[in-house]
């Protein structure tokens, strides 16, 4: 005797299920563990009522849906596409239809070629008018195409659009079963019987609306922030732009010049950060950090974390006193990525914006020993204030851009390479500082070990990227970077050799092909070949470079001067505190992740929340720019709307049932359930602005008190039962 | 006054439920004022034949506890059903099955063979197995039919109420006695019970849950305050109809679920299980519930979805 479990999948599912995380569950599939609370089995099966309630003499009645179902009967209109020959091809649709129309409510059953087409679509607006239809069910492709589309058809018609019901026979039916096409035609029958036996049970629902505060944030103030303030504000919106550092700028302003042009990264970025600092829109918060966001689309909440300068802003016009005073003069500059020193009361780079000293705390003498205070009595303006203290500020936007940029890879995590180990091994960006007019050296490349112009220089390209010990993905811009690099020192010294070891030029850009012939022209040579190591010769410092050169199916060794790394962009370390205060999803790569990769790109997951730049994986200025006007554009919407309309698709807690165990609070990533403080027994309450109809809660909740509206226990029961008959 | 007429009847069941009829205490007294007790076979010798002889209808009200395993106890859940106006399911066993549902993990022959062969204090080296007859000298001895599966009694017949409980409560038996006597009934088909969960009776204060391990109550130091499931304990109240007025986390032991499911909940296993599933922060939190039919369908096994499991011959 062989004893199995039947019905234990249906019973065990929520718990595979549950552990996935809310975005990648299908709500479809989400809400099939709620078989485990069909009232079907149970109920006729049992022989056993359902709905037991009590007379109110015993305590008091159950209302289960808390709202009335309607009248009328239901008027079931079916529309079978052939999706020109997707589905038609392997589904018989003729069949399909003959059996839709046997069923009692259905009044009205086609196919049609296209139904998402204009004649299409009319073709559901007349059979509406004409056969007095009162819930449409498409049988078509997946609703995530055209479930819009057909929604407004029943709106024109006077419908609520939420009596429609796509039951999908394209991707989950005849593109699966290709090769089977009886057993296609069978399911697709048992398809559109579901739909059936839910459409008998929609309901009107009406989405939403909420109120949107015209202004919007914008986190991160490099190129890609930069931008999209500029064009938020120009279009009329009050922006808030939060840098972290004491200027923005970001990792742009440390560039000396720009792939493929040869522009002068500050002479182009600069104007644009002016640009800010003066538009009315525009309120600049540098040198402060978001520390928490809360809200939803329309109606967000960002505490803003204004630090310390010890310098009154409103005071200081930039004259530079207290840096020239400051006793303190050898503090390696992180703009300079420590090639060079600055004061403990410093402006990051001469063209910072705004324009305004900080004094650095843990470098300042009278902060760590209590003496000096040479900059508070020389200040003319009386600026300097050691009483200045963190200021908290909340504003209130209606949707956020990130523009957090990226981390610069840590050579170091790639020791074979002699990063930090021998001192003329640098960085791109190293190198961009070391080259730069306003940089450590002004402008003369020479080697840190003993100031001497370089005549042999090694370019390393793919540092920490397209590595499988470090990160996978290609970061994008360096090799445009080494090749506009290489040209430099060849421009500096011509008689100098330059190397290029590369695995891959990609050279993919609007003129950069041609740049990249011009620098080989130039004599710079490229090497095809991974460097396996770097030594350095102890009595020089001079290198030596172990590398495979593929093209020659060789491994060689060559002594270079110098050799400048091209480490590879990373997303920012503190990247995760936004993504958990947003609650947004990061791709595999630990980049803010979008929407759709190619249909929404600057959007997320989270309504009112967009990406740009660097943020959402690495990419060239060229591209930082066109994503974030891309991205204000997106977030100008709603403020322009004045108005966001949610859909009605969400939890809804009957509070007769639930029994404030707050589970679902303790399930819901958007935070958008939690126990109502206002009610003695604290029972939950949904905020059906943050609420997105995941279905979580749903499923979690062991009293089962929760519903979705557009997903009711009772309608995915009847589904569920129509899935298991047999159609005939 | 016409007096009722009262008749009590255990299908399979352990006897609780009787006791918990006589655990009303003097007020079995004013029950006896109110009603005639025309059938107890647990207290008066009245014959089956006795009860076939009555009237259809005759009987006001019968509490029928006790799940439905043999022949005998489907053939008296039929007959009480014609003689009485009123049939109550009365306690878990007559409502989901309760523990002995769980028989319904297994089937007639893996019953006996564990039952009249391997169990440790079993001496039986002919194999003998009960019989449903055998002809002696002194006649033909019969014994009820045992069946695959167990039914509850709205499995077996139409019930008119359902109080459940392991056993029932006594205030609420005394609260549906009193509608009786007062023809206060509600509607056919309710349950005698309030229309809450376990944990709107429970004092225990309940927080954000989640779960990274879970416990046995015997490795729990409970701290008495707060709700087990934020103690790591798995708890059925949340899923349980009130009515025992939490009787058991009241005295530091966590709802094994005897009242059956909460008003919104149709099996009360699956309720939990996505409940646990959902606020566990790992697979291992899952594995760690020990005998999870033992723990999540203690009382409903047989009026779950599940309700056994599949016999292939």
């Amino acid at each position: 005797m062989q004893i199995v479990w039947t019905s234990t999948l249906h019973s065990y599912m929520p718990i595979f299920v549950s552990f996935l995380h809310p975005l990648q569950q299908s709500q479809f599939l989400f809400y099939c563990c709620l078989i485990s609370l069909s009232s079907l089995h149970a109920g006729k099966a049992l022989n056993r009522p359902i709905l037991r309630f009590q007379s109110s003499s015993w305590v008091r009645t159950v209302s289960r849906t808390g709202k009335s179902r309607g009248p009328e009967e239901p008027r079931i209109g079916v529309f079978i596409c052939h999706c020109g020959s997707n589905i038609a091809d392997i589904v018989d649709v003729k069949e399909v239809v003959d059996f839709a129309s046997k069923f009692p409510n259905v009044v009205f059953a086609v196919d049609e070629r296209y139904v998402c087409s204009e004649p299409g679509q009319a073709l559901i607006r007349e059979n509406i008018r004409k056969h007095k239809l009162n819930r449409v069910i498409v049988a078509s492709c997946s609703p995530r195409m055209h479930e819009t589309t057909f929604r407004k058809a029943l709106e024109a018609e006077g419908l609520n659009p939420f009596l429609l019901e796509i039951t999908n026979l394209r991707e989950q039916c005849s593109w699966v079963h290709m090769h089977e096409p009886r057993k296609a035609t069978q399911k697709a029958k048992v398809l559109v019987a579901s739909a059936i036996a839910k459409a008998t049970l929609l309901e009107p629902l009406t989405p939403m609306k909420f109120s949107v505060t015209p202004a919007a944030l914008v986190i991160g103030g490099g190129i890609a922030g930069i931008q999209a303030s500029l064009d938020l504000a120009n279009i009329g919106f009050k922006v808030h732009l939060v840098e972290k550092t004491p200027s923005i700028g970001g990792h742009m302003a440390q560039l000396d010049k720009t792939f493929p042009t040869l522009d002068c990264s500050a002479c182009i970025l600069t104007p644009k950060m002016v640009d800010v600092s003066r538009h009315p829109n525009i309120t600049l918060w540098s040198y402060s950090e978001v520390e928490s966001i809360s809200g939803f689309i329309g109606n967000f909440k960002a505490t803003i974390v204004e630090k310390a300068r010890y310098i009154n802003k409103s005071l200081c016009t930039g004259c530079g006193t207290c840096a020239s005073k400051c006793p303190v003069k050898t503090i390696p500059n992180e703009f300079d990525l420590g090639l060079g020193t600055r004061s403990v009361a410093y402006i990051p780079f001469p063209q910072a914006v705004p324009l305004i000293y900080t004094i650095d705390k843990e470098n300042c003498l009278y902060f760590t020993k209590g003496v000096c205070r040479v900059c508070e009595k020389t200040c003319p303006f009386k600026a300097v204030d050691f009483n200045q203290q963190d200021k908290k500020v909340e504003i209130e936007v209606g949707t956020i851009v990130i523009a957090t940029g990226y981390d610069l890879f840590d050579a170091n995590r790639k020791p074979e390479y002699g990063y930090k180990q021998y001192k003329n091994v640098l960085t791109n960006l190293e190198f961009e500082r070391l080259i730069s007019a306003a940089g450590p050296t002004g402008g003369q490349l020479v080697r840190p070990s003993d100031g001497r112009a370089p005549k042999k220089i090694a370019f390393v390209q793919c540092i920490g990227s397209r590595d499988i010990l470090t990160n996978p993905y290609c970061s994008r811009v360096c090799c445009m970077a080494s090749v506009k690099q290489a040209h430099q020192a060849k421009e500096k010294y011509p008689d100098a050799k330059v190397f290029v070891f590369y695995i891959d030029l990609r050279t993919f850009g609007k003129g950069y092909e041609e740049f990249l012939w011009r620098v080989q022209e130039e004599g710079v040579n490229l090497v095809r070949g991974k460097v396996a190591e770097i030594y350095r010769k102890p009595k020089d410092e001079n290198l030596t470079v172990l590398f495979e050169d593929t093209l020659l199916g060789q491994t060689r060794e060559m002594d270079f001067d110098m050799v400048i790394l091209a480490a590879g962009l990373e997303p920012r370390v503190d990247a995760q505190q936004i993504q958990k205060a947003l609650k947004l999803s990061m791709s595999p790569d630990s980049f803010f992740l979008e929407a759709h990769p190619k249909l929404r790109p600057v959007e997320t997951h989270i309504a009112g929340v967009y990406l740009c730049g660097c943020a959402q994986g690495p990419k060239d200025i060229p591209d930082v720019v066109a994503q974030a006007s891309a991205a204000a554009s997106q977030a100008s919407i709603p403020l322009i709307q004045g108005e966001v309309v949610s859909e009605p698709t969400i939890a809804y807690v009957d509070k007769e049932l639930c029994c404030s165990c707050k589970i679902c609070e303790s399930v819901c990533v958007y935070d958008a359930i939690e126990a109502d403080e206002t009610d003695e027994e604290k029972r939950a309450k949904v905020n059906e602005a943050l609420c997105v109809g995941c279905g979580s809660c749903a499923a979690a909740c062991p009293a089962r008190a929760i519903t979705m509206y557009g997903f009711t226990k009772e309608q995915i029961s009847k589904q569920l039962a129509a899935l298991l008959t047999e159609p005939t | 006054m016409n007096k009722l007429k009262f008749a009590f009847y255990w299908g399979a069941s352990c006897g609780g439920c009787e006791i918990a009829v006589l655990d009303i205490n003097e007020k079995i007294l004013e029950v006896i004022t109110l009603a005639d007790i025309v059938f107890w076979p647990v207290a008066m010798d009245v014959k089956y034949k006795e009860v076939e002889a009555m009237a259809d209808n005759s009987i006001d009200v019968c509490f029928f506890n006790g799940a439905v395993r043999t022949d005998e106890q489907e053939h008296m859940a039929k007959l009480l059903r014609k003689k009485a106006k009123t049939l109550v399911a009365f306690g878990s066993c007559a409502c989901d099955g309760c523990v002995i549902g769980l028989g319904n993990l297994w089937d007639k022959e893996t019953i006996f063979e564990r039952a009249y062969i391997e169990t440790p204090s079993t001496k039986n080296p002919n194999a003998v197995y009960p019989k449903t007859s055998i002809t002696t000298k002194e006649g033909k001895l019969t014994l009820p039919r045992f069946y695959d599966t167990v039914k509850t009694l709205g499995q077996t017949v139409d019930v008119d109420y359902f109080l459940s409980g392991c056993p029932p409560p006594v205030p609420l038996i005394l609260q549906a006695v009193e509608a009786i006597s007062k023809n206060e009934l509600p509607p056919k088909g309710s349950i005698l019970m309030p229309s809450k969960s376990v944990c709107d009776e429970c004092p225990r204060e309940k927080k954000d849950k989640k779960l990274d391990k879970l416990k046995r109550i015997y490795e729990l130091q409970d701290d008495q305050e707060s709700c087990f499931w934020d103690q790591g304990v798995i708890c059925m109240g949340p899923a349980t109809r009130a009515g025992c007025e939490a009787q058991c986390p009241k005295v530091n032991m966590p709802c094994t679920g005897c009242d059956g499911p909460s008003p919104g909940v149709v099996d009360q296993g699956a309720a939990i299980i996505s409940a646990l599933a959902s606020i566990a922060t790992n697979d291992e939190v899952i594995n760690q519930a020990v005998d999870p039919i033992g723990t999540f369908y203690k009382y409903s096994l047989a009026n779950s979805i599940l309700r056994r499991r599949v016999i292939k011959k």
